[in-house]
């Protein structure tokens, strides 16, 4: 079985983050990591790989200046290979944008049983693009799956909801979205880590993968940001002291939140 | 409370610039090793540690261990923790190639050591003595030896322990009285009480391999009489199997001020049936053994120093900028200010950043001595290799020292805050008060350093060291504005250390006394001197790296005022250290027991 998961490379969320002023995105200029949102996917892929005792896993990035870390990271963890389109006519791009480069993309790292996504980024949080992806592949889109089985060439996927789950079945090929958290994503072996230099990178340029730089970047961006705030301030919370009743103050707390 | 974060940059920094990093993978030894691995290998080790032991320190230290007669009970998540490690495979990184390690220089390691330790000082301790015990059986198991125990040392699936200490032998090794009589099958007999034998009983590795020095019935007294034994906790099968549980035993546990995580044991040896040794290296050349680790074994703990400092630098500093005290000088604002605007909280941050980072370096140089000393050969070889018998005293001592007064100055940041124990600074120092007293204590290094390696090819290696620091003068002189006082001060210290290494060696020759006396503030003089020369050859290589356009002026112009700082408040002291060094035995032979009594 041959898994293609999507893979994006963020700045680090431990060093503080800006924001361009004049584009009102995010400054990715310096050295990016793996989305630990998208570790959830590799992991849950290496893991179907595993069980159907053949295949690999692929990795498809789109990123800034040819940018591989994050890909290292995911390739360690025991990825075969990837696929980077990396392109300044890229910079700008909306959901849709990305969604096209990286449906190419995917059809470049050749025949796939299974596209995984994480459900959003860490650093863009739009939460589209896996849906976008099934749709120009004209493929089924299953969201938030938190366990996904294969039997033959039926999906079976425990989808997450608010209640539980549902289960859902498709056949094969699909794209789905990984809820983060599902899985516990294995930490690079020190083999691994050695292991992953050799693996091949297959770094492409939109003209690669045919694709019109009008169509995509901030040429073809439909969606913009128009606006960036402050995040306002968080309030100082209530210190309640505990003199054996507090209980009672924590169930109308929660009962004014509507949460029970 | 701040979460650790390894310090990636830095250490390439140091390895690159102090730790020779380019010349070592040049060399046949290491040429399987390139620079781009090794920083992706200090990202991802230090990632692990983050992620996986940094949050189990508070929790270990509170929790602590728990004794019972079937052994002993690591804290919650422990075990787990530990199985990721083995599962990562860091425990090979330094190892040799032949039994599963990575080979990796022993510099590069260093570095990943310092973010194991600094995430749990506690825990880490485990794999350090694996890496004591694999480097002993690398070099004086027998081929059979080595095939049984390193694979599995080498994965961290067993684990080591180094068993030199007994009740009335602790700095005086000769002392130890445990047993060894020979069977006729060739292995021997072990009896005898060891105390304090860090991770010598615990429930994260399926057997534990214990290196336990003992004599032999006939053996000479002193250390002369020592013999090295492997006696594991589970006797190994001929295929590699775990056989019978051999006679030895946890009987107790100590309780401790700090590193409450890791267990320090009374193991008693062979109270039935005597437990089951086998002779590492030659009868009697146990010490020997020992001496053949001890290298790396003491830069380890000396890494202990930079690594909690820093640990407790990155709480200190973050707090520094949120705790509101006082108003800014020379402000026109009303408002409280974060501490980190006074003077004195700069001058302790300061003191703090220029510290850990002298001490990296330190430790980055004298690994990569030693590996350049195993990679080079002849001539070359050998000066490294008396390099690094001359620094790793100073690696070890000089560190921990100044590891305790950087975890201190931890505490003094946060005010009250950083006695109570939620700050988890107060933790960082109760864990770093060890590491002058294990592994030689301070004052043993002091005169290891003052009475063996000081003399080394007739003080020819200390002097052509002190040379090496003088020979930097004409390059800080070129590097001009910003630079001044790094010349003025390093010249002057320098100066100081000079003199006072010829007084020594002169008046130790004629009364040993005298130069011992003074010996503990000599290394402390080597230290503060070396750690400025470290600094200010990384500020010529940022200086370096700015000239050539790197973009990273921020990070790249603070090691220039890091060093600065450290050249104007550190180094002066050199010159009234080295009067201490050079006051003799006088009054400290003047007053006896009695007279020195207070009451
Ligand atoms: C938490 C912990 C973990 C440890 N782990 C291990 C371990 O894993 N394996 C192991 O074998 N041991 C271990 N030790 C033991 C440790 O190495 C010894 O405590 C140390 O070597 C000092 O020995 P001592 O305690 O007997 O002190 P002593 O030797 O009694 O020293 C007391 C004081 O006298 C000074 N002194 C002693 N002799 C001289 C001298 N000749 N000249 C000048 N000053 C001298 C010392 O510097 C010290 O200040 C551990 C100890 C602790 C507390």
């Amino acid at each position: 079985m041959n898994v293609v998961v999507c893979v994006k490379q963020i700045p680090d969320p431990a060093d503080p983050g800006a924001l361009d002023p004049n584009t009102k995105t995010l400054k990715r200029d310096g050295k990016l990591i793996l989305d630990e949102s998208d570790s959830y996917g590799v992991e849950m892929a290496l893991q179907l790989v595993d069980a159907a005792g053949s295949g690999e896993v692929t990795l498809v990035s789109m990123a800034p200046n040819g940018e591989v870390s994050g890909l290292r990271t995911a390739l360690a963890m025991g990825a075969a290979k990837a696929v980077l389109v990396s392109d300044d006519a890229l910079a700008g791009s909306d959901a849709l944008g990305t969604s096209k480069v990286l449906a190419k993309a995917i059809a470049r790292a050749g025949e796939a049983d299974l596209i995984l996504t994480a459900t959003e980024s860490s650093d863009g949080y739009t939460g589209t693009v896996p849906e976008q992806i099934a749709e120009l592949l004209q493929l089924p889109s299953v969201t938030f799956a938190k366990e996904i089985a294969v039997d033959g060439s039926t999906l079976k996927v425990q989808r997450q909801t608010e209640a539980g789950y549902d289960e859902v079945e498709c056949p094969l090929p699909a794209v789905v979205s990984v809820t983060a958290g599902v899985v516990e994503p294995r930490y690079p072996s020190f083999k691994g880590i050695m292991a992953a230099k050799s693996k091949p990178v297959d770094q492409v340029t939109i003209a690669d993968l045919g694709i019109d730089a009008a169509s995509v970047g901030w040429a073809g961006a439909g969606q913009e940001i128009v606006e960036i705030a402050q995040a306002e301030a968080r309030e100082a919370g209530t210190i309640i002291e505990d003199d054996g009743e507090a209980f009672a103050q924590v169930v109308k707390f929660l009962d004014d939140l509507k949460v029970v | 409370m701040t979460d650790y974060r390894a310090p990636i940059k830095d250490a390439m920094f140091a390895l690159r610039h102090i730790g020779q990093l380019d010349d070592l993978l040049a060399t046949e030894l290491y040429s399987h090793v390139d620079a781009e691995t090794v920083a992706t290998v200090l990202e991802e080790q230090g990632r692990f540690m983050q992620e996986v032991f940094a949050p189990l320190n508070a929790s270990g230290d509170r929790e602590g261990l728990k004794w019972s007669p079937e052994g002993v009970k690591t804290p919650e998540g422990f075990p787990a923790a530990y199985q990721k490690f083995v599962d990562a495979g860091w425990q090979g990184l330094g190892a040799h190639t032949d039994f599963g390690g990575a080979g990796f220089p022993e510099a590069v390691a260093a570095m990943a050591n310092e973010f194991d330790i600094a995430a749990n000082g506690a825990l880490s301790m485990c794999p350090g003595l694996t890496t004591g015990a694999i480097e002993c059986l690398q070099a004086w198991g027998t081929e059979e030896q080595k095939e049984v125990y390193l694979p599995k040392l080498v994965t961290g699936e067993w684990t080591g322990t180094m068993n030199l200490t007994e009740p009335q032998a602790g700095s005086d090794v000769g002392l130890s009285t445990t047993k060894a009589v020979k069977q006729d099958d060739g292995t021997y007999l072990v009896t005898g009480t060891k105390i304090f034998i860090s991770f010598g009983d615990h429930d994260m590795a399926e057997n534990i391999i214990h290196l336990v020095l003992a004599r032999l019935p006939e053996a000479p007294a002193g250390t002369k009489g020592i013999s090295l034994f492997i006696v594991p906790k589970f006797l190994v099968n001929d295929d590699g199997s775990l056989g019978a549980r051999n006679n030895v035993k946890c009987v107790s546990i100590e309780h401790k001020m700090g590193i409450h995580a890791s267990p320090t044991c009374v193991l008693s040896y062979g109270d039935e049936t005597g437990a089951i040794g086998y002779l590492v290296g030659e009868e009697n050349q146990g010490m020997r053994a020992m001496f053949t680790m001890m290298n790396s074994a003491r830069i380890l703990v000396g890494i202990q120093g930079v690594a909690l400092g820093d640990a407790a630098y990155q709480k200190a500093l973050a707090y520094s900028q949120e705790r509101l005290q006082g108003r800014k000088i020379g402000g026109d604002s009303k408002e409280p200010a974060p501490i980190i605007e006074h003077p004195d909280v700069r001058r302790m941050l300061l003191f703090m950043k220029s510290n850990i980072e002298a001490m990296r370096a330190l430790i980055a140089y004298n690994a990569s001595a030693l590996d350049l000393e195993r990679a080079l050969e002849g001539d070359e070889a050998q000066r490294w290799g008396e390099i690094a018998e001359l620094l790793t005293p100073v690696t070890k001592a000089w560190c921990t020292d100044v590891g305790v007064e950087v975890t201190s100055t931890a505490v003094q940041i946060f005010g009250g805050m950083g006695y109570i124990e939620e700050s988890g600074v107060a933790q960082h120092f109760r864990d770093m008060r060890i590491a002058p007293i294990y592994e030689g204590t301070n004052g043993i290094q002091a005169m290891d350093l003052v009475g063996r390696k000081l003399g080394i090819r007739m003080g020819a290696v200390v002097g052509d060291f002190i040379a090496g620091i003088r020979s930097l003068d004409s390059d800080l002189a070129a590097a001009g504005d910003g630079f001044e006082s790094i010349r003025a001060n390093l010249a002057d210290a320098v100066s100081s250390l000079d003199e006072t290494t010829q007084w020594v060696m002169t008046n130790g020759l004629a009364d040993p006394l005298q130069a011992l006396a003074g010996a503990t503030n000599y290394l402390r003089l080597f230290g503060t001197v070396t750690g400025g020369w470290l600094l200010a050859r990384q500020a010529l290589a940022a200086k370096g790296e700015i000239d050539a356009g790197s973009d990273d002026v921020a990070y790249l112009g603070a090691k220039i005022t890091t060093a600065r700082f450290y050249a104007e408040q550190c180094l002066p002291l050199a010159h009234g250290i080295a009067q201490t060094a050079r006051a003799g035995a006088g009054a400290l032979y003047e007053v006896d027991a009695t007279t020195l009594e207070s009451v």
